[in-house]
């Protein structure tokens, strides 16, 4: 079963765990619109001329709605919606005519289910009741009035607790009064609770998961039990409505020409007048919708500001600051405002990752039911942000990478158990900032990688490979194109054509992924990408005749070094001691292979930088300054260099490269 | 220049009927002739900023108006003899391949049209150039009586900037 371990998760969230009102907003302006279109299609629409893709466009509006009502627990929207998706369901496979009075109460409901958002976002009062209403869309769809009366029933005993506050399970009986087809509820226990616990005996036709569903409105889920109340007979009589994806389950021929006399009499009840408005509730966004286009032109121009401002500052700093002392305070103004206006624009792009996540649990519980394994899905730091355009990206290869955790590395039940693990195996997914990058990591507590499998799979498609080799190499076996040591290719994962394309896609992304694993205890894939790239906050330096940027967010200090205390281990390796650290050393000049004229002086400041977790001394000329940065993608028009991630333009116009900290970090660790 | 005569289409150019416009520029001791739409526009050279180890004749790059191009030597590349960088050196900015690149070349003459009865099949021969870049052979009568008939040699840059040993596009490792 794959759901979050969330304890307390509120009503109205999901087996997601994490709060569902933060997707409250988009749901209700979709609604909005969609409500909006199915009104102007109803409109126009010719009653005895009607088309298949009209009553398909109006089914969907229904459908829609009914899928956001029921995740979020709005339970008599979804119930309407799912009344108007059973008529709209049989209108548009034509075993319905449509009629004009069909037509009103499409868009009477239409009205109906405007308040009844209205509501739950806040404004308009009073609760509309439905209950009629959907009697009504029932008689036309099915010609039967409430067919769930009576027959068919089972009867369950629902015990509700521990319960802080034995009221709230009142709110259960509530939901039985507003939804008339969901079934009885009669307390068992007089109305008190016993230890904090309340009894209910409930005859429904709905599934256990639905009643659950529906209660988790005004109870956790955990605190739930259903159980089989005397276990009586289902009596089996009459056509018994199920509340799924029952479209043409319940279709009896027999209740057709029903159908027709009970037209007849929703003919004569002329329902109300639609001029009769609702009472207060207007569908309000306070959102808007902007083209992405936009939304990045702005991001250009605030970078061509921050280039203007860097290069008013500079020039600034040759002026007398007695003289023109109110031109400098207004040029330090300028540089205070222009950050505030990047960190506002930067932050239009940037969505929380719970976008990414919250389509994980319920793919990973379908693909747990389907391979037959027992699957637990966690996650961390949903709130952590990324720029939308990654996150569009980054869901591809997340995918493959969980499904492959599913599929190769978490084991059947039994495997864990005779492994001493618990049968069901755990998948996290984790986010968090790190430095200028976001670290999104996969883990399970699988079966890991076997080391001889893949060792034995390399040498099989002729790959160079030793036995001698590092765990890391043999890791990183895996990315090669066609690799898999799958013994058999699913429709899930296997074909070996997955990994390759994962890190080429990450890579694009301007971001890096590694893998780990512990055989037997499991496997853990790193994926690092880079905030955003359009803006930061930069150190300059100066390595021979040369500017480079460091990223200030990976700088952790800096200080000046004679080069004695540099130490040097084996024939290449330097180190440094800091403090009670000792640290790896590098020369920029070596790296960048800045040439050197002999009469410079040589490397006299050492900046201490931190990327992944580990921190590298670089061994530099001179601190230049710190100012925002503006960063050009080097890519675009000529290719990646390594040990830089990007360009600026600094403000005398020449252009800087931007070190990479992160693979001159790994050079060291090699 | 030549009015066109007839119609038909030489091997070695692309079937235009009608005149195509090219820049000639000089690099070593001959002329070459590259498509004018593919050329955004002419600069001197200066600030460019060097990238470590790219390739000698990667120069680096520099900053165009916000844009950031790189410059690549066509001296170096061809081992023509000595490079220099001074107040005359001029950069081709061109706009190939969905990018934007500089070449640096010896000289830069005019725009000249050619019509197809101007341009002839190039020979296999070899040259600075690997015979595939080479679109055709431009012959440009003299101005004056007596002059010399010039050849260009018509280039396509597209294809040579896209080349793998230009560097410049990388490649699936």
């Amino acid at each position: 079963m794959a759901e979050n371990s969330n304890p307390g998760a509120q009503p109205g969230s999901d087996a997601g765990g994490f709060d569902l009102t933060q997707f409250y907003g988009v749901f209700f302006e979709e609604a909005g619109e969609n409500l909006a279109n199915m009104e102007s299609m109803l409109v126009e629409i010719d009653v005895d001329s009607v088309s298949d893709e009209e009553l398909n466009a109006i089914f969907r509006v229904a459908h829609s709605i009914k899928g956001g009502a029921a995740t979020f627990g709005f339970a008599d929207v979804a119930e309407l919606t799912h009344e108007l998706e059973t008529l709209l369901d049989r209108l548009r496979r034509n075993e319905l005519k449509l009629r004009r009075e069909m037509v009103d109460l499409l868009l009477e409901a239409g009205d109906v289910l405007k308040l009844l958002l209205a509501r739950y976002q806040g404004s308009g009062e009073g609760r509309p009741d439905t209950a009629a209403l959907v009697a009504r869309v029932k008689q036309l769809a099915t010609g039967h009035l409430s067919a769930v009366v009576g027959d068919g029933r089972r009867r369950v005993r629902v015990r509700v607790g521990p319960l802080a506050e034995p009221a709230t399970a009142d709110g259960l009986a509530e939901l039985f009064r507003d939804i008339p087809s969901l079934g009885t509820l009669e307390p068992l226990d007089g109305g008190k609770a016993i230890e904090g616990y309340r009894t209910f005996k409930v005859r429904t036709n709905s599934p256990d998961e639905e009643l659950i569903e529906l209660f988790s409105f005004h109870v956790a889920r955990e605190q739930v039990a259903i159980t089989p109340f005397d276990a009586a007979p289902v009596r089996a009589g009459g056509p018994v409505v199920h509340e799924g994806e029952g479209f043409g389950f319940f279709v009896d021929p027999a209740t057709l020409p029903a159908a027709q006399a009970a037209a007849q009499e929703a003919r004569n009840a002329e329902p109300k007048p639609r001029a009769e408005k609702s009472q207060g509730g207007n569908l309000e966004s306070s959102t808007l919708r902007v083209s992405v286009q936009k939304v990045d032109q702005l991001i250009n121009l605030v970078g061509e500001l921050v280039i203007t401002q860097a290069m008013l500052t500079q020039q600034a700093k040759t002026l007398d600051p007695v003289q023109y002392q109110t031109l400098l305070a207004g040029v330090t103004d300028l540089e205070r405002n222009t950050r505030s206006l990047q960190e506002s624009v930067m932050s239009i792009r940037m969505i929380p990752m719970a976008f990414v996540f919250n389509r994980f649990p319920r793919m990973l519980r379908d693909l747990a039911a389907r391979l037959g394994k027992d699957i637990e899905l966690k996650t961390v730091g949903e709130a952590t942000e990324l720029d939308k355009g990654l996150i569009e990206k980054i869901i591809d290869p997340l995918t493959h990478l969980l499904r492959n955790s599913a599929d190769h590395g978490i084991e059947a039940p039994a495997a864990r158990s005779a492994a001493g693990k618990s049968p069901t195996g755990t998948i996290t997914l984790s986010a968090a900032h790190q430095g200028g990058s976001i670290l999104i990591e996969v883990r399970d507590d699988g079966a890991g990688l076997k080391r001889a499998r893949i060792l034995a799979k390399a040498k099989e498609r002729g790959l160079a490979v030793r036995d001698e080799m590092s765990d890391a190499e043999v890791w990183a076996l895996i990315w090669e194109p066609g690799f898999s040591t799958a013994d058999q290719v699913s429709d899930v994962s296997g074909r070996g054509v997955g990994m390759d394309v994962v890190r080429k896609n990450i890579a694009a992304l301007g971001g890096s992924v590694e893998l780990d694993s512990a055989e037997g205890y499991g496997t853990r894939v790193s994926v690092r990408l880079p905030l955003t790239l359009a803006i930061m906050d930069g150190m300059s330096i100066r390595v021979g005749a040369e500017t480079y940027i460091l990223p200030l967010a990976s700088v952790v200090e800096s200080f000046q070094v004679e080069s004695k205390t540099i130490q040097t281990i084996g024939s290449t390796g330097r180190v440094v001691r800091v403090r009670e650290e000792y640290m790896p050393v590098v020369a920029l000049d070596e790296v960048f292979s800045v040439p050197r004229d002999g009469s410079e002086a040589g490397c006299e400041i050492m900046v201490i930088v931190e990327a992944e977790g580990a921190r590298t001394a670089l061994l530099v000329d001179e601190l230049l300054g710190q100012h925002q940065v503006v960063v050009k993608n080097l890519e675009a028009n000529y290719r990646r260099v390594a040990g830089v991630s990007g360009a600026t333009i600094l403000g005398d116009g020449r252009v800087a490269l931007i070190i990479d900290v992160a693979s001159l970090v790994k050079r060291t660790r090699h | 220049m030549g009015m066109m005569e007839s119609t038909f289409t030489t091997p070695g150019t692309s079937a235009h009927l009608h005149p195509q416009e090219f820049l000639t520029f000089r690099l070593g001791a001959e002329e070459y002739g590259i498509d004018i739409l593919k050329v955004q526009e002419i600069r001197g050279y200066d600030q460019v900023t060097r990238i470590a180890n790219a390739p000698p004749f990667i120069k680096g790059v520099v900053n165009l108006r916000g844009v950031i191009v790189p410059i690549i030597d066509l001296r170096l590349k061809f081992n023509l003899g000595e490079a220099k960088y001074d107040a005359f050196t001029v950069v081709i900015v061109l706009n190939v391949l969905q990018r934007v690149v500089g070449v640096v070349v010896d000289s830069v003459s005019d725009v000249l049209e050619l019509g197809p009865d101007e341009i002839r099949a190039a020979p296999e021969f070899s040259s600075l150039l690997d015979a595939s870049y080479i679109t055709g052979l431009g012959t440009i009568k003299p101005a004056t009586e007596g002059g010399e008939t010039r050849m260009l040699i018509l280039v396509d840059i597209e294809k040579l900037m896209g080349s793998a040993d230009m560097a410049l596009v990388e490649r699936a490792a």
